[in-house]
């Protein structure tokens, strides 16, 4: 059969072209052309080909702030996926206890982010905040704002508390489409608790979790509004991660062409973990 | 070697799901659970390995009360109508499994995993995962670890409503092979008449949670107790027509058609089953009569077609042998052979045969 050529079908194309060129194309494109010129006032633009680049991953500051990114997706990664798939694990599967772990669960997921920063803030606040009063009155020299392992785990905690629901969520959504009749053959064996954790439920939950997994390192990797919030990036640049550091450079100091080529390192970062890591758990999902 | 069920009952709350029960099955016997969904199968399966106790009664086992006694202690194993099996094991440790944990050999294991993946036409794929075989493939891994482990009472929930056709037929006709010459109790539960009827045995018959009757499953089905029992055992449904009799002469209620009878019964009104293959659109046996009929709705089914067919305000369903179909609102002759009628009393029980 020939296929009828008809051109017109473009046209349905069209209204989405227009809309991702202007909330993706236009302004990548805006930031690729920072990142390879020097800009001066009154829209003075000099080539500088790859000097920012250059300038960007040779940079002590730019990796400073990497590691910590790094350092910290890796952290809360280890905290919120086992916390998230215990919590899912205890949740009742029945009865009114459902619908109420569930709201439970999604509140501090339906917090503006800000909130949760602000929140924190005052909630940790050596002197009259809560938990930093406690703390302190516990007999722990406990200080966000000066000191460095207390600013690491003040957000720590934030970000735990603000997103192990969504891993919680996924997890039990997982759990719950794994039919009874599994948890019965494996009685009927005789296996452990143990086993069954090991060989039905995660096996049968390893692709929501490869998405939690996805989404977490994607967030976190991301995260600005909170620290930004809560510690400001401080004390000195103890919390100051990726974006946190980036919008300084940006903003603050106008560094236009290594900020604009600082993004777009970044958005490579991303994209290369999640492409590896979503490449590596499909080939092993098409082996098994 | 035998398991008793006495006086079981299983209650959820407010609901009955199983009334009162007793059963004894015996040692190398096939027993099918037939009966509608819901009828109560999977819970009284459940109960007989032990993985549900019942609200009261008492399950013997080799006359041992073994109520309550966990189904890890208790030499079982189960096939679902889902096709369980370890997602992340390949076939031959699907099978394994149940041995591995009672330890034995790895010699033993081998060997007696050769041998039932053998029976099952799986010896080519025991280095697969579950999700790379067909349906058919991982209900036959499921089964090879329900046969590989030598229990003492193999129970199976439908285990071949998941499949398709063609699956289902095939692994029909080999099931009964794969139960011979083991020293075990079998309980097969189905909504199907003709498994049950391909896999002989005994069949007790279910409804809303009670056993209507239990038996030699051709007894069963030539001998329904009741009404509910006969219709549990027959598809498509029986038909049902209220009749009188006076003398040896019974008639239709509602058509004047009418024929000798030599049963021995008081004169009054009673009902009549007829399963649809007893209706055709030829003449079967000796004593047949004939019933005009408008057709409703005509279909085919495999290599007989069905015919709905209206006469006298009643819905009747006729199964023929052949390929045919008829058109909508014709009219048409068809025979019913009496020596297959089932009569009733008005309180449903079994009256007599023929």
């Amino acid at each position: 059969m020939n296929k009828t050529v008809n051109q017109k079908a473009w046209f349905f194309v069209i209204p989405v072209f227009v809309l991702v060129a202007f909330n993706a194309i236009i302004p990548l494109m805006t930031v690729v052309n920072y990142a390879f010129q020097e800009t001066f006032g009154n829209n003075v633009f000099m080539w500088e080909g790859t000097r920012w680049f250059k300038q960007i991953m040779l940079s002590e500051r730019f990796h400073a702030s990497l590691g910590r990114q790094f350092l910290f997706t890796f952290i809360i990664l280890f905290i919120q996926i086992p916390l998230g798939i215990a919590i899912a694990l205890t949740m009742p599967k029945e009865g009114i206890g459902v619908p109420v772990c569930l709201v439970l669960m999604s509140m501090p997921l339906l917090i503006p982010w800000n909130v949760v920063g602000a929140m924190w803030n005052i909630f940790a606040l050596p002197d009259i905040g809560f938990l930093g009063h406690s703390l302190n009155a516990l007999g722990f020299d406990y200080n966000f704002t000066q000191q460095i392992g207390d600013a690491w785990f003040t957000t720590i905690l934030m970000d735990v508390w603000h997103w192990t629901s969504l891993v919680v969520l996924l997890s039990y959504a997982g759990l719950r489409s794994i039919q009874p009749a599994y948890y019965q053959a494996a009685e009927i064996d005789g296996a452990s608790r143990w086993a069954i954790f090991t060989k039905i439920e995660l096996p049968k939950m390893k692709k929501v979790l490869t998405i939690a997994i996805l989404l977490r390192f994607m967030d976190s990797f991301m995260i600005y509004t909170e620290p930004f919030v809560l510690t400001g990036g401080g004390p000195g640049n103890a919390t100051a991660f990726l974006s946190i550091d980036l919008v300084k450079m940006a903003l603050g100091q106008f560094d236009l062409g290594p900020a604009a080529a600082m993004s777009l390192i970044y958005f490579f970062i991303v994209l290369l973990v999640c492409w590896v890591f979503y490449t590596l758990m499909m080939r092993n999902e098409e082996k098994s | 070697m035998s398991l008793e069920l006495k006086n079981v009952e299983k209650k959820i709350g407010l609901d009955t799901h199983i009334y009162s029960t007793n059963l004894k099955l015996e040692k190398n016997t096939i027993n099918i659970l037939l009966g509608p969904t819901l009828s109560g199968k999977t819970t009284l399966m459940q109960i007989m390995a032990g993985l549900d106790k019942p609200t009261s009664g008492e399950i013997w086992f080799n006359n041992e009360n073994v109520t309550g006694m966990k189904v890890q202690k208790r030499n079982v194993s189960m096939v679902y109508q889902q096709f369980i099996n370890y997602p992340n094991f390949t076939v031959y440790d699907n099978i394994a499994s149940p041995l591995k944990i009672t330890g034995v050999s790895s010699d033993e294991t081998k060997q007696r995993v050769g041998k039932v993946a053998e029976l099952l036409k799986l010896s080519g794929m025991l280095n697969k995962k579950p999700n790379e075989l067909s349906g058919g493939q991982q209900q036959r891994t499921a089964l090879a670890r329900a046969l590989v482990k030598d229990s003492d009472l193999i129970l199976l929930d439908e285990p071949l409503a998941n499949l398709d056709f063609k699956l289902r037929e095939e692994l029909r006709e080999e099931l009964p092979k794969l139960f011979e010459n083991r020293d075990c109790i079998v309980v097969y539960a189905t909504t199907e008449p003709s498994e049950a009827l391909l896999l002989g045995g005994n069949t007790a018959t279910l409804q809303e949670g009670k056993i209507i009757q239990y038996g030699k499953t051709l007894d069963t089905y030539n001998k329904p107790n009741s009404l509910v029992s006969a219709q549990v055992f027959s598809d498509p449904p029986m038909n049902i027509a209220k009749i009188k009799k006076s003398g040896d002469q019974c008639s239709f209620l509602q058509n004047d058609i009418q024929w000798k009878t030599k049963l021995n019964i008081k004169d009054g009104e009673y009902k009549v089953g007829i399963r649809p293959h007893n209706i055709t659109t030829y003449k079967e046996g000796t004593n047949t009569l004939e019933i005009k009929g408008k057709v409703l709705i005509s279909e085919i089914s495999g290599s007989e077609s069905l015919i709905h067919f209206t006469n006298g305000n009643l819905n009747w369903v006729s199964l023929s042998n052949g390929v045919f179909q008829k058109n909508v609102g014709d009219e048409m002759n068809l025979y019913m052979n009496t020596d297959e009628f089932v009569y009733f009393d008005q309180n449903e029980r079994l009256v007599s045969n023929g």
